[in-house]
């Protein structure tokens, strides 16, 4: 039963058993806690960001495009990835499937200790000359590699905002790149490989078959970004003119290597959110999963088709109609299995014995937040009518329905779900519907309005849109001031109910309740384990699997549930 | 871990070795191939790119400026030291580690010769005036994706060679494993195939 390497039995010392630890739980809590800090440095620079439009005129202004590179760079790579597939795939895979620990434990804590060089890289960037990174997440081309040529061939960087802030983000985001791909192989071949006897695929638990998919997105499409990373950089070091419309480069070129990684990593960031979501959903509303096999196909149909539509980021880029016309058509395609999935959700609570537990409300939140940015999704996946609001608020309030009132609400939702098997007692639940209630209005305060703020056609990524005090900038968002200003404060507020979640996640690690074995009756593998699970999970006793993931509400069993494990036979 | 790991489709398997039975570190080993792959198509794709967007008839005569024979020369040496890993990994599966060990060393032998023929084109190459942002022949991206892709490439065979280096060293003192050369011999496959893209793609189309 020896599962690679680095399991020894004996005593290990706090160092090791903490810091530099093997064993999956702890890099799972590890990540975590990364992603939690980083939340809040990505969190405070969204807040400058909100400062700056709601009073133009601060310093905020001249520095307002590296802070809103930063904040997508650091919410998207270091924050939601590492969350999603760092801190969830490392603490369930191996317990839901029923495993030891990974295939490979040494290679899972080295994908994790290598996000830190490409924090701290990153972070660096803000303090070198010219600042952090400036062009936005996305580093688009020109720009991105101009500041290093002139005609005569290589200069060095020349400063400013192009300067080695850049370059530095470029060296940081290939090694979070390498990360996710060390991370993926490894959960990929430890649900191929690990499975304990009986878990069949169509047995595995939905969390686990979602991160699987997403780990397999990964592999595929992350190797492509580091190509066009590489060839960036070589850009801006070493003097290539790839992207170089200057010499005989192509700044489209990055545009489709970016997105062709960077549009299935939209889906990196919302399928393990979906399974989590599924799974809290089945345990709450006790009932089986409604279409377990449907969901199974709809994930990896969004993984498929999220291959194909990279180009209906480029809309306004130029491109062929009929190439357009492929990626509108492609992209619309996606909104079925994501509608497959949003039906089975709602399937699964009709009917149900329903507690609105804390996970559960941030689950159902996760719904009805998924559908309102999957339905402002295909506003977009419509040609002519991006046209209009191409690079407007309403693509940013898009996007955050999905990523923060989608994924983040799932993320909390599992972190109050799996907080008893994480830390071995109960969150408060008291503080977490303040927290729940205060997030859920306050997000769609901030977010909903920035629609209508698209819709009248104003733009993302500039400093101001218009100065009140001196009455100067674009004169038709004067009458949106007020509204850019509303939607701050709520920011603020949204921003700061946020320290309540995690005041009671450190409150409850070290005060909460004690929690037993299986506190929410559900039936998957995890909760066979103690709580929290000692090291190798069951004490070398792997559990053996008789049935599917979500046998809630049975009248066969003697509760309203069925764990998987449950041998009836032997009653 | 295998005799807990009973899959249906294991039992339902009628081809042979079912593929289920491969070990953890072979079934790694395929996903960094698939991985790596699509860093190489990354570049190759870009590449593509490049040349239709400055359209064929500006991209420079690669039979002008290669040396065919030499390049095919470089091929040969490259495929050869494929089919000497492929001895080497059936050797030590059979534990004849003296066989195993010599065609080791051929293979070796073949990615130093293969590195050492493509350090003297890039040589020939720089004598002539290539450079990464320019070149005498034509459109600059031309030698910029040359040195790219195969400079990738070599790094790639590079690691190789390393890898088999101590592979070879640990088979010598009698530490090896078959699973462990034929991991080795895996990789150099992969190598040896992307040369066959790149072959294909760069110096023939």
């Amino acid at each position: 039963m020896s599962q690679g390497n680095g399991h020894d039995h004996h005593e290990m010392s706090f160092f090791r058993k903490y810091i530099w630890s093997t064993d999956h739980k702890t890099i799972g809590i590890q990540w975590l806690f990364t992603a939690l800090l980083f939340i809040f440095l990505g969190g405070g620079l969204a807040l400058m960001i909100r400062m700056s439009l709601a009073r133009p005129g601060s310093v905020l202004d001249s520095n307002y495009y590296w802070i809103m590179t930063m904040h997508g760079t650091i919410m998207i790579f270091f924050v939601i990835i590492p969350i999603l597939v760092g801190a969830f795939a490392n603490f369930l895979i191996p317990l839901q499937i029923g495993a030891e620990d990974m295939a490979f434990p040494r290679l899972n804590a080295l994908a994790y200790w290598m996000i830190w060089p490409s924090a701290i890289i990153m972070l660096a960037s803000f303090f070198v000359e010219g600042g952090a990174a400036s062009f936005g997440w996305t580093s688009y081309p020109p720009g991105t590699g101009t500041e290093v040529m002139s005609t005569s061939g290589m200069t060095a960087p020349s400063g400013g905002s192009g300067g080695l802030g850049q370059t530095l983000w470029l060296v940081s985001v290939f090694f979070v790149g390498m990360t996710s791909i060390v991370g993926a192989v490894n959960y990929v071949t430890t649900v191929v490989k690990l499975r304990a006897p009986g878990m069949t695929y169509f047995r595995m638990p939905l969390t686990t078959w979602s991160i699987f998919i997403t780990a397999i997105l990964a592999v595929f499409g992350t190797p492509v970004l580091a190509s066009g990373a590489l060839m960036l950089l070589a850009d801006r070091v070493i003097g290539t003119t790839f992207f170089q419309p200057s010499h005989d480069g192509n700044v489209l070129l990055w545009q489709h290597l970016f997105w062709f990684y960077s549009h299935p990593a939209v889906y990196i960031m919302v399928l393990p959110a979906m399974g989590i979501v599924s799974e809290i959903i089945s345990c709450f509303a006790r009932k089986p999963i409604f279409g377990y096999k449907p969901m199974v196909v709809a994930m990896s149909g969004i993984a498929g088709l999220g291959f194909i539509v990279w180009g209906h980021h480029m809309f306004m880029s130029g491109m062929n109609p009929v190439l357009g016309m492929t990626f509108m058509i492609s992209t619309m395609m996606i909104a079925l299995p994501s509608a497959i999935k949003t039906f089975n959700w709602l399937a699964t609570l009709w009917r149900g014995n329903i507690q609105f537990t804390v996970p559960m409300c941030h689950a159902i939140a996760f719904v009805s937040m998924f559908i309102v940015g999957g339905l402002s999704g295909i506003f977009m996946a419509a040609t002519p009518v991006d046209i209009h609001i191409h690079d407007t608020y309403f693509i940013v309030a898009h996007f955050h329905y999905v990523v923060f009132g989608g994924t983040m609400f799932a993320v909390f939702g599992a972190i109050c779900f799996w907080f008893p098997k994480m830390f071995g007692r109960m969150m408060n639940s008291a503080w977490g519907y303040i927290h729940f209630v205060v997030s859920f209005i306050f997000f769609n305060l901030t977010f909903f309005p920035m629609h209508m703020l698209g819709q009248a056609g104003h733009p993302r990524r500039i400093a101001w849109s218009y100065d009140v005090l001196k009455d100067q900038g674009y004169a038709f968002l004067k009458e949106y001031q007020g509204m850019n200003e509303f939607i701050t404060i709520c920011a603020f507020v949204l921003g700061f109910a946020q320290i309540i979640f995690v005041l009671n996640v450190i409150w409850s690690s070290l005060k909460g309740e004690k929690a037993e074995k299986n506190p929410w009756k559900a039936t998957t593998l995890e909760w066979s384990a103690a709580s929290p699970p000692p090291h190798l999970n069951w004490d070398g006793k792997i559990p053996t699997v008789h049935r599917g993931a979500y046998e809630y509400g049975s009248p066969e069993g003697k509760d309203d549930f069925i764990p998987q494990d449950a041998d009836l036979t032997k009653a | 871990m295998s005799a807990t790991n009973p899959s249906v489709v294991q039992e339902r398997w009628g081809g042979g070795n079912s593929p289920y039975s491969m070990s953890w570190q072979k079934l790694l080993m395929w996903w960094f191939i698939i991985s790596d792959f699509l860093i190489f198509a990354g570049f190759l794709a870009a590449y593509g790119f490049n040349r239709l967007a400055v359209g064929n008839a500006n991209w420079p005569d690669q039979t002008e400026i290669f040396h065919m024979n030499f390049i095919a020369a470089m091929t040969f040496v490259l495929i050869t030291s494929s089919a000497t890993m492929a001895t080497a990994v059936a050797a030590a599966k059979k534990e004849d580690s003296a066989t195993a060990k010599r065609f080791l060393w051929l293979t070796i032998l073949g990615g130093i010769t293969f590195l050492g023929m493509q350090a003297f084109e890039w040589k020939g190459f720089i004598e002539e005036g290539a450079r990464l942002h320019t070149n005498p022949w034509g459109v600059p991206s031309f030698s910029a994706f040359f040195f790219a892709i195969t400079g990738l490439h070599g790094t790639h065979v590079l690691i190789g060679v390393i890898v088999l280096l101590v592979v070879t060293i640990r088979a010598a003192r009698g530490r090896y494993t078959a699973g462990g050369i034929e991991l080795a011999g895996l990789y150099w496959h992969f190598v040896d195939l992307v040369w066959v893209f790149v072959f294909g793609c760069f110096y023939l189309i």
